[in-house]
């Protein structure tokens, strides 16, 4: 049985200081298999890849690749070796062509000087394989982010790996872009390629892979096929308990129109209108790239309006830099939290109250002792877990940065509340806490946008869904009909790729 | 996170010992040369040398508060030897119609805060590089400076104005250590307990972040250039009226002790950190090190050598200090 497994991991510990972040863990990988990691995070899935890859070192255990036993020095070893990764934040040599950074370190050489000559024909033979469109001499630069993230893999099998480690692959990915990427990956399985798949998304983890392990707080919780297992099972091995409701979306009183757009145009979308009501939730589905997020930015301010009306509480008001809108009450969740959301090595304290320091104003000075009072109160409302306000935002895990983002501007208490693929990143237990806080934020009288690129969590989640197509509105849904069942995922996907 | 929670039971003015290290490291490396020097040199330790020592940085200090303002914000700014010069040649100009300080220290404050406010708008609004933008001016500065003056010195014979540099008061506290002493609290102040320091540190920290979180940039930044020019105008009065003279061609190579005391102190050049005790430790360091050398009869071509090293090493030292928490 042994000699079926490419990669065996047994009873693999690691520390970090105090705290154990790998507990005696065993992984098996068989030639040829999808194998899917699950956990929350911090669940020990990444720790375990890199002692995979050489960025760590157990403390104790073995590794077995392909019936040997296996040191691994670093990831450029570990390539050598036959196992790669794709890493969630693509970093591709943007000035390098396609060709280069397929051979980087293996350029082709005719004496001291590189024969490009070769390694772009080599390229153009390998790129066909894949059935990639682009030229080998196209700049990294000018791909979007899923074709570099098929270039990082076709790297890979031409490193002649055996293992490819993807984390978080789609999570930049559209439904399109998504299904090119499991052909690929289903390619790669009748070459005996075995895949270690990690992502929270278990629609995808159903779809693609053949196995999964379960990881909890840094140790193994089992094996399954996916043949065997229900989405509830893994979910309550995952955290240890049922989640009776993913999306727990609460009825409650949908009050008048807060927020009215008429005829925006701008960069990336065409003539928007729409109205959003007191304790409404408003959704946004479609593909990445459609234009949502490009609407979102302009109301708030970010980008430039070329055309259009917006209406507050049925006045008629304008925004040209994101200060206006929080003034008049208009918050808005970035979908890129790191550039847009926080100040990393900042406290929680001042990200929190960034937007809201007019309110902690004592004459010319700020009120620290309440400030931090408030603070507290809040963070501890929106259960963010860190040692102490204090702490600077890059310590934190994603989930618990993301309800920094979310408590600044729940402190600065707006009338429209703009989210941005606000669970993107996030763990599973995170993901629903931040769900349950959106209905409670209705509930009070908020009106909420939400844009998800993920079907079930913007179905579950809204009162009502527009669907974006190419920049223009293409459809609109309500709750009713989806909790009826007359329209499902299939229906609104069909609505993104511009169906009727 | 784990080296936190192993150490967290160990703690140092309420604070971690990680953090701790971070925040006061540099001070542990002043103590250090401050209790050296005591035991190489028993002029040292006089008290008349300690006076000495806080009056010759106090027009370093000056500046350094201002230019921590400006680097926490994200920039840079190369024009204030300079505004030294500019301020100078004004002192002298105003003095020739009236003999009022208050009039010339006006007058001085309102012409750099101007070329302050000139540095801030070219930055902000056209999102050119402060480095690049302040060496310019810095050029249009000075040139000014020598078109007013048309290149001469002037001594000058305001004796009030002489006390600024080198009156005591009650024959005992330099005014010009009084004045730093005031402008430090109100970079304190600024800084640490008003609005505008938590823009500053938002700008510079994650611009985008910033912008996105209702902050007015382009207000912030060039709020930190004018002030910026305000210290510099203050740190020129004091100057001035030490060579008690308007002079056009004073002022060179200041910013690079100013810049120095801000690294020194913890300020990083990505912007976003710094603290104004550290700052002021930062600009005490490099005083010691002029004194220190001084008195040990170390030549300045020496000093300068020493200087340079020092500024590498405390920003190695704020790398490793940093990673380690990583």
């Amino acid at each position: 049985m042994a000699e079926e497994y490419i990669l065996e991991c047994e009873g693999i510990s690691k520390a970090f200081g105090g705290t154990q972040a790998l507990k005696d863990v065993e992984f098996h990988l068989k030639k040829g298999e999808v194998h899917a990691l699950l956990g929350e995070n911090g669940a020990g899935k990444s720790t375990l890849m890199k002692c995979i890859i050489g960025l760590h070192k157990q403390d104790s255990g073995t590794i077995t690749f392909e019936g040997k036993p296996y040191f691994v020095k670093d990831p450029a070893d570990a390539i050598k070796k036959g196992i790669s990764m794709i890493h969630q934040e693509l970093n591709p040599e943007p000035h390098l062509s396609i060709a280069e950074s397929i051979f980087l370190n293996r350029e082709d050489t005719r004496g001291p000087f590189l024969n490009k000559k070769l390694t772009n024909a080599k390229t153009e033979k390998i790129l066909e394989e894949f059935g990639f469109k682009e030229e080998a001499t196209t700049l990294m630069e000018d791909l979007t982010l899923a074709e570099a993230q098929m270039v990082e893999i076709i790297r890979a099998v031409s490193c002649n790996a055996r293992v490819i480690i993807m984390d978080e692959p789609t999570s930049s990915l559209d439904s399109e872009e998504t299904e090119r990427l499991f052909t690929t990956i289903r390619g790669l399985k009748e070459k005996g390629v075995a895949i270690i798949y990690i992502s929270h998304r278990m629609e995808e983890i159903f779809e693609i892979c053949d196995t999964v392990s379960i990881f909890r707080d840094g140790t193994y919780v089992g094996t399954r096929a996916m043949g065997e297992v229900s989405r509830e099972d893994l979910i309550s091995m995952m955290v240890g308990r049922k989640i009776g409701n993913v999306f727990p979306k609460t009825d409650c009183e949908i009050g008048d129109v807060v927020f009215r757009v008429e005829g925006l145009t701008g960069k990336g979308f065409t003539d928007i209108s729409f109205e959003v009501h007191a304790g409404e939730i408003l959704g946004f589905s479609g593909l990445v790239g459609s234009g949502r997020s490009e609407t979102m930015r302009a109301i708030f301010g970010l980008d430039p309006l070329e055309s259009g009306k917006l209406y507050l509480e049925g006045k008629e008001i304008k925004i040209k830099d994101p200060y206006e809108a929080v003034k008049l009450g208009i918050a808005m969740v970035n979908e890129d939290r790191k550039d847009f959301g926080l100040c990393l090595h900042r406290s929680i304290r001042e990200n929190i109250s960034l937007p809201n320091l007019s309110k902690h104003q004592k004459g010319l000075f700020l009120n620290q002792s309440r400030e931090r009072r408030e603070v507290e109160e809040v963070s501890k409302k929106l259960t963010v877990k860190a040692a102490s306000i204090e702490s600077e935002a890059y310590s934190l895990s994603g989930g618990n940065q993301q309800k920094v983002v979310l408590s600044k501007w729940i402190m600065a208490n707006p009338k429209v509340l703009i989210l941005d693929e606000p669970t993107r990143g996030v763990d599973v237990g995170a993901k629903s806490e931040i769900h349950a806080l959106m209905c409670q934020f209705a509930a009070q009288g908020m009106a909420i946008i939400m844009i998800s690129s993920e079907l079930p969590e913007v179905m579950g989640m809204s009162d009502r869904l527009l669907i974006y197509h190419e920049g223009r509105i293409n459809g609109e849904i309500l709750r009713e009909e989806i909790l009826s069942g007359t329209v499902d995922q299939k229906v609104i996907l069909e609505k993104e790729f511009g169906g009727k | 996170m784990t080296e936190t929670k192993t150490k967290k039971n160990r703690k140092i003015f309420g604070m971690s010992q990680d953090v701790f290290m971070k925040k006061y490291g540099i001070a542990i490396i002043l103590l250090a040369m401050i209790v050296f020097m005591c035991i190489a040199s028993p002029t040292f330790r006089t008290s008349g040398n300690v006076i000495s020592i806080l009056q010759q940085i106090s027009v370093n200090g000056v500046l350094a508060l201002g230019m921590v303002f400006v680097i926490t914000a994200g920039g840079i700014d190369l024009s204030i030897g300079s505004m030294l010069a500019l301020t100078s040649v004004v002192i002298g100009v105003v003095f020739e119609y009236t003999s009022s300080i208050f009039v010339a220290a006006a007058v001085s404050v309102l012409m750099c805060g101007l070329f302050g406010l000139l540095n801030g708008v070219l930055i902000a609004k056209f999102n050119m590089f402060p480095f690049v933008v302040t060496l310019a001016t810095q050029l249009v500065i000075r040139g000014t400076g020598y078109i007013i003056s048309d290149g001469a010195t002037k001594t000058l014979t305001n004796k009030n104005f002489r006390q600024i540099g080198l009156g005591k008061l009650f024959g005992v506290v330099p005014y010009s250590i009084l004045i730093f002493l005031v402008m430090a609290v109100i970079a304190f102040v600024l800084l640490h307990m008003t609005k505008f320091g938590r823009h500053i540190y938002a700008v510079g920290g994650n611009i985008n972040a910033a912008r996105a979180s209702g902050v007015k940039v382009f207000r912030t930044r060039v709020l930190s250039f004018v002030w910026m020019g305000v210290c510099a105008a203050v740190a020129g009065v004091i100057l001035t009226s030490r060579i008690n003279a308007a002079q056009p061609n004073i002022g060179e190579g200041y910013e690079t002790d100013a810049i120095a005391a801000c690294v020194i102190g913890g300020t990083s050049f990505a912007g976003g950190v710094s603290t104004i005790p550290g700052t002021m430790i930062g600009i005490v360091i490099i005083g010691v090190i002029y004194n220190g050398m001084n008195l040990l009869r170390v030549s300045s071509y020496w000093q300068t050598i020493t200087k340079g090293v020092l500024i590498i090493g405390a920003v190695m030292l704020d790398m490793f200090l940093n990673k380690k928490k990583n």
